[in-house]
């Protein structure tokens, strides 16, 4: 099984104003350090030949979201707080609201399938309603892939 | 405190397998029996014996390492040592400050207070800092548990004091890390602006660039 994540960061302005710029300056060396990290599997991508284009969506343009795929839980952790991606995690306030829900979302998926946009909002939600468990949890309440597939309802993705 | 820890603690009180298990753990990676009884000034038969209880006890852990030359008649891999990932400590009388600290960061996170945890991470390092005042930075930070070494011309620290508490809020943890040694080197004299966030997997988050250099 594979991890996958998504976050959606509330937008302290548009992504194209000003205040985002130095943020989205940060995007491509970000992305391309996430793409060679070990056990990088996938991510969502707006273009091929923009890098610095965030992810298009029906939830509102406040949000920006973030989708990937990892081969464990290790490989997600040491792009997210063991690398250069950690002195962006710390800015975060500068281009982000604070927000007291819930804003990412990890769940397995089996190797070779590659997750859809709709699936991953609706595991946060699931998320927001009802705490974590094996079908969406976070870092802090993790479920391991074993214990997602030992239970029948995992493997119906909620659409 | 479990009887576990206590016994692998008590293993270390051989000098034999204490400058083994130094030697093993200041390496940051793997080390070969070999090797290890060189540093130690034993035999390698001596080594094998120690650096093994040292496994058991769970203060290292083993594995094996091919020959650096493949194919027939290179050789047996050869028996390697790293340092264990879990901690050892014992108070007596018992004390646990890690589930209070957590408790706290856990509303730190809660309320938002970050940046006020920082501040204080930050006066608390620079009081730390004049209090070592006449050592070097190098000698701060070690007796502080950094486990500091240099790398092209500046520190980097194998060890992470507050492990178990960055496992649980790496954000919060790290970046009053990071204020806690700018601090210190304020606090010392030297410039704040050395320290930088800089994570490396299993290392700590910080590291100090060249002096006078940013």
């Amino acid at each position: 099984m594979h991890l996958a994540e998504l976050n959606a960061a509330h937008l302290r302005a548009p992504i194209d104003s000003a205040e985002l710029a130095e943020f989205v300056a940060l995007l491509e060396p970000i992305n391309a350090l996430a793409d060679r990290s070990p056990g990088f599997v996938w991510r969502m991508k707006e273009s091929e030949d923009d890098p610095t284009a965030t992810i298009r969506h029906d939830y509102g343009d406040h949000l920006l979201i973030n989708f990937s795929v990892w081969e464990d839980r290790d490989s997600l952790w040491d792009f997210v707080y063991r690398s250069r991606h950690l002195e962006l995690l710390r800015r975060r306030r500068e281009w982000f609201h604070r927000v007291m829900e819930p804003y990412a979302v990890m769940w397995w998926v089996p190797e070779g399938t590659l997750p859809s946009l709709a699936e991953g909002m609706a595991r946060l939600e699931r998320l927001k309603a009802e705490g974590p468990g094996p079908e969406a949890f976070t870092f802090k309440d993790f479920y391991d892939s074993s214990e997602a597939a030992s239970l029948p309802a995992a493997a119906e993705a909620r659409k | 405190m479990t009887e576990d820890d206590l016994d692998a603690l008590a293993l270390l009180q051989d000098p034999v397998r204490r400058s083994l298990y130094e030697v093993v753990a200041g390496r940051g990676g793997e080390v070969g029996r070999q090797e290890a009884a060189e540093a130690a000034g034993v035999s390698r038969t001596l080594a094998g014996h120690h650096l093994d209880k040292l496994v058991e006890a769970g203060l290292l852990e083993s594995g094996f390492r091919r020959p650096e030359r493949g194919g027939p008649g290179s050789g047996r891999p050869a028996k390697v040592y790293r340092r264990a990932p879990g901690e050892r400590s014992v108070s007596v009388p018992p004390r646990d400050y890690v589930t209070l600290a957590a408790v706290l960061a856990g509303v730190v996170d809660e309320v938002g207070a970050e940046e006020r945890a920082e501040r204080a991470a930050r006066a608390e390092g620079e009081r730390l800092g004049r209090q070592g005042r006449g050592r070097t930075v190098e000698e701060v930070l070690r007796e502080r548990g950094y486990e500091p070494y240099g790398e092209a011309g500046g520190l980097r620290m194998r060890n992470c004091p507050f492990h178990v508490l960055s496992g649980e809020h790496p954000l919060l943890v790290c970046s009053m890390n990071l204020a806690l040694c700018q601090g210190l080197l304020d606090g010392l004299g030297d410039d704040p602006g050395r320290a930088r966030l800089d994570p490396r997997p299993g290392e700590c988050c910080v590291a100090l660039s060249k002096t006078n250099e940013h």
